[in-house]
């Protein structure tokens, strides 16, 4: 009944398609994880941005791989990848415009409020906050009761 | 069904579908790419506050636990959050697939797998989240200082728990959709029915869900 209104067209699907973008996120995924171990000891502000920018690319191929294969997206017809997709581009403004946006935010806040620069990089105390829950239950609920 | 296999169809010339999807399928799409714009304003929200921020904790530092293992462990749990969803997303292809070749038996086993790798993402999440709890950690506290040593606010804490709250209960939606289907199976409405459409539907909504952990994922565990 449904069905009856869609053409079936030729398949070129590779047999092992579905073993082989697992295989590709995996090691997608890997990579990334690598990278964000090796970030950890990195203080350098340039190359931790540099790392974070490859994060970023890694993540937009998976999204390809996933979209692509799994959601079958690249084998639909292109008349149905562009009504989903050129909508999406508007993202491309979005992320733009408003983490320049905020970014300037920030740098006239520190160019024109001192007060705001010295409060938010004014190093404070740590605070006793033990992973080992259970026993410093108690003692991270009253810490956070007093601020 | 048709099995013409024409070169170049002329898709608005009326009489079919010009996407060469069924209805549902279509509009699965269009539900699927507004939901992407809702949590795209969820993540430029929060990068946009992050930019304009002069601190903001490390999430190396956060989230370091480990069931049972205590903590010290960056990365360890996350990684293993993602690599349930990214299996569970598998395992639903090959039941679409199985779904093609109307084999019910595949097309049950490989559902169930997506349900018990649905639900053990959400008992990581919630374990996750209790533990962060007990940290002091909720929508408007945050016991975490900034990666620089300088008081943080509180915006790292809400848009942690809105953003993965709001993944988290699509997760939860799916496993839901995923066992209506698996009953559906299993009571052969889709063998009487002839085909296995619906499932492709549950399927493009479950690995969206796969999708937007992806993003999620990167935006605050790794950067």
């Amino acid at each position: 009944m449904e069905q009856s209104e869609v053409v079936q067209l030729e398949h070129h699907e590779n047999k092992n398609e579905v073993r082989n973008v697992t295989i590709i996120l995996t090691i997608l995924t890997i990579v990334e994880l690598v990278l964000g171990f090796w970030m950890m000891k990195i203080d350098q502000p340039n190359l931790r941005l540099a790392i974070k920018g490859s994060i970023v690319i890694l993540m937009l191929v998976k999204a390809f791989y996933i979209v692509g294969y799994f959601m079958h997206l690249k084998h639909e017809i292109k008349n149905l990848i562009m009504t989903i997709i050129v909508p999406l581009m508007l993202f491309v403004w979005f992320i733009a415009a408003f983490l320049y946006d905020g970014n300037s935010f920030k740098n006239l806040r520190n160019n024109y409020d001192p007060h705001f620069k010295e409060k938010s990089t004014q190093k404070v105390e740590a605070k006793e906050h033990n992973a080992e829950h259970g026993a410093t239950t108690h003692d991270a609920t009253e810490e956070h009761k007093e601020h | 069904m048709q099995t013409a296999t024409t070169a170049n169809p002329k898709w608005w010339n009326g009489g079919k579908s010009p996407f060469n999807v069924e209805y549902g399928k279509l509009m699965m799409w269009y539900f699927l790419m507004s939901d992407a714009f809702t949590f795209g304003a969820f993540l430029i929200s929060y990068g946009t506050i992050r930019f304009s921020t002069n601190g903001w904790p490390d999430p190396n530092v956060v989230f370091q636990s480990f069931p049972f293992l205590g903590s010290g462990l960056p990365l360890m749990f996350v990684s293993l959050m993602t690599f349930i969803l990214i299996i569970s997303s598998v395992t639903m292809v090959l039941a679409v697939k199985a779904g093609h070749e109307n084999n019910k038996q595949k097309v049950v086993t490989n559902l169930v797998w997506t349900i018990i790798g649905g639900i053990a993402f959400l008992s990581c999440q919630a374990w996750e989240w209790t533990h962060l709890h007990h940290e002091g950690a909720w929508w408007g506290a945050n016991p975490f200082l900034n990666a620089d040593g300088s008081q943080s606010s509180t915006n790292f804490t809400n848009y942690f728990f809105t953003i993965t709250g709001f993944h988290g209960f699509h997760v939860f939606s799916g496993v839901i959709i995923n066992i209506i289907m698996l009953i559906m199976t299993l009571n052969d409405t889709f063998e009487k029915r002839g085909h296995y459409l619906m499932i492709e539907k549950a399927g493009l909504y479950w690995h969206f869900v796969d999708l937007v952990w992806v993003f999620v994922f990167t935006c605050f565990y790794l950067i």
